[in-house]
């Protein structure tokens, strides 16, 4: 049986569909990715599937509980992750997870072993007494994941994990979500940075526009979608020079005074640029980032 | 808006959840909060009742402290669970996000409403009973006749605190509020009986104090504090009653239009 379920779902602001027919099928232990640019439905999806909202259209089955009718019996076993900070800041950590496992019907001697371990494993054993605001930000984004997991939840939602976290903050998050993974927990995540997806996500969904457009695994979506090689090649004449390029790529992009060249062979394309002194150029095998702008375009989404 | 809107409160007993959250937080600040919420309605029962009261002599056919006691118990009451659900319950909803993390829970906006409603009306309470354990040390009230003022109380913090909520719902910050204030309740502690008896107003302003529930709620502790029996006692806890339950209603309406969209 599936964790989530959801065929048809749509959602309308006004005239504006922000959810326009999202299908989904979300096996018990995988991680699953939603990625998609600002305001392609994300977390409208997540809230959705949450039963925090009433869909217009579509049918959500979450843990086995038709959501919304019974969404609150589904959501005693999911733990959310939102993506603004919503901490309790007049309580110390260990009271935040105390105060919140409250709402779950969770309290007594079982909490106050558990708090610990939850705090020991966000990587805040010493700062269980410690005030929010004296937290930096991986730290409450850390903690806010030890509160969602305060339920020993099945699935874990969680609405942009690290966005707005530093490296060494991000890559904490990462190792810690795949102890959950290999720890049999169902994790959905939604993100618009494609590292993070192309790492953590067994199976991923590239959503824009409030449509589904692609979803399968981050390899098989890059073999299927994109060239293998990449060439970024940048400076001055690189215009002139994507008029030559051509011949040699099987797609040709541009954005700004970047060409992007895509191909299965860049020999051509690399002996084209051996006597440019000035163009600079980068050769990568191509990611999901390039998918991602393939399917959603490069034009800015504000 | 929409049918789902309107639909009866969907609670579970977990909404204690929320008001033992409140209770937390305010119990490492009780002392300054409630001498905070206490110097105002004390200035006024002090200041007024033995200054005017000098001036004055007898109200009502009592001193003007005596007078004045009931209609400070339930203005304070009034106040605080307005100040509650006013300023704090914004700041939870909408600046902390308190309430958005809590349904992500198995809590629904019901339940975090209901919690909120019971919590300020318990604030509401403690500044009411506050003031009455001081009039009665003061000698203006026996204990008995103070305790027996307190269910008034209790049900005016409901009132208060469900209009409060609604209030809640539909600003778009704390300024919203000071209109509520200024042209709701500060009329409403002029036309209800609090310094001086109705009866001095015009008759057709007479006729509007009777819908408002502060004037309900001191009509009854007034002459529960000074030794008699109140009059029409049912009717006017139907009133104060009407405005708790139909507040709350509205308020569930007006909060679910503005969070579950």
């Amino acid at each position: 049986m599936s964790v989530l379920s959801v065929r048809g779902l749509r959602k309308s602001y006004g005239a504006l569909e922000v959810v326009a027919g999202v299908e989904l099928e979300i096996e018990p232990g995988e991680c699953f990715g939603l990625l998609g640019p600002n305001g392609a439905g994300k977390t409208t999806t997540l809230k959705l599937c949450l039963g925090l909202i009433e869909p217009d259209a579509g049918t959500i089955e979450l843990l086995g509980e038709p959501v919304p009718r019974r969404a609150r019996e589904a959501r005693t076993r999911v733990g959310v992750v939102p993506q603004f900070d919503n901490l309790d800041p007049d309580f110390t950590a260990t009271e935040n997870l105390l105060v919140y496992a409250r709402y779950f019907g969770l309290s007594g001697e079982r909490m106050r072993e558990r708090v610990p371990r939850l705090l020991e494993f966000a990587g805040l054993g010493a700062r269980a007494d410690a005030r929010i605001n004296t937290l930096s930000g991986g730290m409450k984004r850390r903690l806010t994941l030890a509160r969602g997991l305060v339920n020993d939840p099945q699935l874990v939602v969680m609405d942009e994990p690290t966005t707005g976290l530093d490296p060494q903050a991000r890559h904490l998050i990462w190792e810690r979500l795949r102890r959950l993974t290999a720890e049999g927990k169902t994790l959905l995540l939604t993100t618009h940075f494609m590292e993070e997806a192309e790492r953590l996500c067994h199976r991923l969904a590239i959503m824009d526009k409030g449509r589904i457009v692609v979803q399968g695994t981050p390899r098989a979506l890059i073999a299927e979608h994109i060239e293998p090689q990449v060439v970024e090649v940048h400076g001055q004449g690189s215009e002139a020079w994507m008029q030559a390029a051509r011949a040699h790529c099987a797609r040709v992009e541009r954005a700004g005074d970047t060409v992007f060249c895509y191909a299965a062979d860049v020999a051509p394309v690399l002996k084209s640029l051996a006597g440019q002194s000035e163009l600079a150029y980068l050769h990568r095998p191509a990611n999901l980032e390039d998918v991602f702008l393939k399917l959603t375009g490069r034009d800015l989404r504000d | 808006m929409k049918a789902s809107f309107f639909a009866r409160p969907e609670l579970s007993l977990r909404w204690v959840a929320v008001w033992r959250r409140n209770w937390l937080v305010w119990r490492r600040l009780a002392i300054p909060s409630i001498l905070g919420n206490l110097a105002d309605p004390l200035i006024m029962l002090f200041g007024l009742g033995y200054g005017l009261g000098a001036l004055l002599g007898e109200m009502g056919g009592t001193s003007y402290f005596g007078f004045l006691a009931a209609g400070i118990a339930a203005s304070a009451t009034m106040y605080a669970a307005t100040f509650e659900s006013l300023f704090s319950a914004f700041s939870r909803m909408h600046v902390q996000r308190t309430w958005e993390a809590i349904v992500n829970a198995p809590m629904t906006l019901d339940d975090v409403l209901a919690g909120e409603w019971a919590w300020a009306a318990t604030k509401a309470l403690a500044a009411g009973g506050c003031i009455l354990v001081i009039v009665a040390a003061f000698g203006y009230a026996t204990p008995w006749r103070a305790i027996s003022a307190l269910p008034v109380i209790v049900l005016l913090g409901l009132a208060f605190a469900a209009l409060g909520l609604a209030v809640n719902a539909l600003a778009n910050g704390y300024d919203f509020f000071s209109y509520y204030m200024t042209i709701v309740l500060t009329p409403m502690l002029m036309l209800s009986g609090v310094f001086f008896p109705i009866e001095q107003l015009p008759g057709p302003v007479q006729a509007a104090a009777k819908v408002l529930p502060l004037y309900h709620g001191i009509a009854l502790v007034r002459p529960l504090l000074l030794g008699g029996l109140p009059g029409a006692v049912w009717l006017h806890l139907a009133v104060i009653g009407a405005y708790a339950i139909v507040g709350f209603y509205l308020a569930l309406i007006l909060t679910r239009r503005r969070l579950l969209k």
